[in-house]
């Protein structure tokens, strides 16, 4: 928060100045179209200068998200998107840094990570685009996904109980737990202002989808609504609420107040030279 | 005649005390003037397996472990046959053993060594809280004619802060102990003529960490893993001194790529692992290639394949570090000579990730990471990480730009107007995803170029003798090859040159061309069981003249007598 107040500028910023000139590969009509406007939104709300903030992602349609940023950006390898992101925020903990990716990248290749970036708790906003399919390999169960949906690699279905990612960020330890819908742009754009804002470890859902292989997803903006109750920081009452709502409530379902990660560089007051003393017979 | 090494094996099972033992004579002996090394023979158990301290002390710096031992004692004998086969003794050697713990197991009892019997545990017992370890410490200070003043010098420091009751309980069972063994024949300690002020006492592992330190080493990500973890440990305190940051991480997977986060931010930054999870960082390494993010990853080697012997070393990791990833993927790896050389290449190998703005993996072993040792103040070098950076501009900045010698300065986040995306994608100049082949092209070209056109100064590889007879070998063989060539030496034999190689990757074809000019004959040394760096040799030099192999599989250490033996052999076939 204190670096946000800090680098504000008296100029508003436009959402355009956060995107690079390259043409997403994404089809169209896909979700991450809308995310990638609410994060400019977002960002130029917050007044960040681009240069301030980092975008990190792993693999996977959404993962493709940091080159079309104008901010600093990392696309690095399926499912590691977190412990990146963890590196460069505990040594830069002056810039903004958002990792970006889908249910698969994040849940599946990068379950363990997720979890260890719950607990952590470092400084960083963890958004995923979740569809319910592995997209960039046309069509695959991801761990997300319904236990009877047909696909050719699990035909009848993977028979797999869902994998429940607001639960487990909550019960891993997250600190701020949201759900968005990539066809809601003012409620995703606060919904992600927020996260960001918010210290510690932030994730956030965001229904995002995925009109070639899951084209039923198109009914999802009928069924999304906004959570009928407000944020709780009671992570009793949050898990209850996540575990027994349909999936499709929006909103910031658990805002804690848990001690960030020590982020930064210490200090220290002994030069390196003199590191060899202590082997000195 | 004063022999210039003797060795010393004292055994028992872990918790024993047999290390602490051995740590405190070590200590001792670097306190006398004595130059030494010891290694730590233990089984996987935390308590109750096997462990000895095996010392060699000599009145010469030396990086080899010995041929034989003079004198083993043993606190008891569990487990003993589990390490009986890295204990080589013969009929100079002495056994001092406790009738009470049984009678002595015939794989070493048939060595035709001298067996003295001494009533350890009784003697222990006898003092209010004796501990048998401190007996042994007190016999061996007795025959090495240590001055109970240099036992009680190492305590003081040892126990300083337990109290007074605790050093006085000590040294009454170490004065117990000399007491005892008056009547055993002397073996003077071998030592050099100063006092041992000055000299340093390290392990290869912390060296390694203080040469990532000095060459600016702030970020360290860790996960612990045998035998690496004290590379990790030692950071972690370091950086606490001078700056820093050490992250324990949940796997290596995310060690490897945090390290990679946290060099991108302009922090230079580096992991520690052993086999296993070398392997794991496989795939980030990829990514630090293709992104041109530095990082060191320490491999502290172990005998493999997969979780092998965790505590026990061996060179056979060096496939792997070299061919390991996938693609065309140009990268440093690198090898201390020995556990001094730990801190220069350490620091060597942080300077050149930095410069060239690409992965090294050190290759270092168990042996050489987890062996403490007297040396001689290493010499400092001026090795720093200076990395080129972009400045700010408002022209259009081009991360991966084709220049002469590869190397494109970086922006580090935070830069105005050098915004840009790093990618394991293939990639334009830009930074832009790109599937085109003539980006691939260029970028490949500007990688394998970095490391190319890259001046190593004469530090590829430690270079000593001459003749035409030469043995190329690397990592902690080094150690066993240099003291057999010296003995060799000393028999008249002086036709023989060494070629220890430090940088591995990239080769140094037109160097070693240079080096081996005039060598008809080649002998290539190392510890792997498929002969892993004969066939790096062959693939990628020309080997001149005829060329042998000597080498076997850890976790048996070459040894300089029977490594001096096979080199004669082949001198003369």
């Amino acid at each position: 928060m204190n670096q946000i107040a800090e680098t504000m500028s008296t100029t508003p910023r436009n959402p355009a100045e956060y995107r690079s000139r390259v043409q997403p590969i994404w089809c169209p009509g896909c979700g991450d179209y809308s995310v990638l406007l609410e994060i400019t939104k977002a960002l130029a709300a917050l007044e960040l200068p681009p240069e301030q903030v980092a975008i990190v992602s792993g693999i996977g349609c959404s993962s493709r998200f940091p080159a079309y940023s104008n901010c600093y950006g990392f696309h690095g390898i399926h499912g590691r998107a977190l412990p990146l992101a963890t590196g460069l925020k505990v040594a830069r903990p002056e810039l903004t840094v958002i990792t970006t990716g889908g249910d698969g990248d994040g849940f599946s290749i990068g379950g363990n990570h997720f979890l260890h970036a719950c607990r952590r708790n470092v400084d960083i906003t963890y958004i995923v685009m979740d569809n319910q399919v592995y997209g960039m390999t046309k069509g695959q169960a991801s761990p997300t996904t319904d236990p009877d949906w047909d696909s050719v690699l699990t035909p009848g279905g993977t028979g797999i109980r869902p994998f429940q990612p607001l639960v487990i960020a909550l019960a891993s330890g997250a600190n701020f737990v949201a759900r968005a819908f990539a066809g809601d742009p003012e409620g995703t754009t606060q919904i992600i202002i927020e996260g960001i804002k918010h210290p510690g470890f932030s994730f956030i859902q965001i229904l995002s989808p995925c009109v070639t292989f899951r084209p039923e997803q198109r009914e999802w903006r009928n069924q999304v609504r906004p959570a009928p109750v407000p944020t709780t920081g009671d992570p009793s009452v949050a898990a209850k609420r996540i575990m027994t709502d349909d999936g499709f409530n929006l909103g910031i379902l658990y805002a804690g107040d848990r001690p960030s990660y020590q982020t930064g560089l210490k200090d220290g007051s002994m030069p390196a030279s003199e590191l060899g003393r202590e082997f000195v017979l | 005649m004063q022999k210039t090494s003797m060795s010393i094996a004292v055994v028992g099972s872990g918790g024993a005390g047999s290390i602490t033992a051995g740590n405190l004579l070590l200590e001792a002996a670097a306190r006398s003037g004595s130059y030494g090394i010891l290694t730590r023979s233990v089984g996987p158990q935390i308590r109750g397996g096997e462990a000895a301290a095996l010392i060699r002390l000599s009145s010469e710096p030396i990086d080899s472990i010995c041929d034989s031992y003079d004198i083993l004692l043993a606190l008891d004998w569990k487990n003993a046959d589990r390490f009986a086969a890295e204990l080589p003794m013969g009929p100079h050697s002495l056994i001092i053993t406790d009738p009470e713990q049984g009678a002595i197991p015939a794989v070493i009892g048939g060595s035709g060594a001298q067996v003295r019997e001494l009533p350890i545990g009784k003697l222990a017992k006898s003092i209010n809280k004796g501990r048998p370890n401190m007996i042994a410490l007190g016999v061996l200070a007795e025959v090495l004619s240590i001055p109970r003043e240099s036992i009680k010098a190492v305590l003081t420091k040892q126990l300083g802060d337990k109290g007074e009751q605790v050093l006085q309980s000590s040294m009454d069972t170490v004065t117990a102990g000399m007491t005892a063994a008056q009547d055993i024949a002397k073996q003077p300690l071998p030592k050099s003529n100063g006092s041992g002020s000055g000299h340093w006492l390290i392990t290869g592992n912390q060296a390694t960490g203080l040469g990532a330190v000095r060459a600016g080493v702030r970020f360290v990500a860790a996960y612990p893993i045998t035998p690496a973890t004290e590379v990790l440990e030692w950071l972690a305190t370091a950086l606490q001194k001078v700056g820093g940051k050490l992250v324990q991480a949940e796997d290596e997977l995310a060690s490897v790529n945090m390290i990679i986060g946290a060099s991108y931010g302009g922090i230079p930054s580096l992991t520690a692992t052993s086999g296993p999870g070398l392997s794991l960082m496989m795939e980030g390494l990829g990514l630090a290639v293709s992104a041109e993010v530095p990082i060191v990853v320490v491999d502290v080697m172990r005998v493999g394949p997969s979780t092998g012997i965790a505590t026990k070393a061996e060179q056979s990791d060096l496939n792997i570090a070299l061919y390991g990833l996938h693609g065309d993927a140009p990268h440093l790896v690198l090898a201390p000579v020995s556990i001094t050389d730990c801190l220069f290449t350490a620091q060597w190998s942080v300077y050149l990730a930095e410069a060239m703005q690409v992965p090294a993996i050190l290759l270092s072993d168990q042996y050489l990471g987890q062996a403490m040792a007297i040396i001689e103040p290493p010499e400092a070098v001026n090795f720093k990480a200076a990395r080129s950076i972009a400045q700010h501009s408002d022209g259009e900045y081009l991360r991966y730009a084709d220049t002469g010698n590869g190397i494109s300065p970086m922006a580090i986040p935070g830069t105005p107007g050098q915004q840009y995306t790093a990618d394991g994608l293939e990639h334009s100049m830009a930074g832009t995803p790109s599937t085109r082949a003539e980006d691939h092209a260029l970028q490949m070209d500007k990688r394998q170029r970095k490391l190319d056109k890259f001046d190593y100064g004469d530090y590829w590889a430690e270079i000593e003798g001459a003749g035409a007879h030469a043995i190329i070998t690397w990592g902690s063989t080094t150690g066993a090859v240099r003291e057999a060539l010296g003995r060799l030496r000393a028999e008249g034999i002086d036709d023989i040159r060494m070629v220890a190689m430090r940088l591995l990757s990239p080769a140094q074809p037109g160097k070693f061309r240079q080096t081996m000019a005039g060598v008809s004959k080649v002998l290539v040394i190392e510890q792997s069981h498929s002969g892993q760096f004969y066939k790096y040799l062959r693939a990628h030099y020309d080997l001149p003249g005829e060329s042998e192999l000597f080498h076997r599989a850890g976790p048996l250490l070459l040894r300089p007598g029977e490594t001096a033996d096979q080199i004669r052999h082949w001198r003369q076939a």
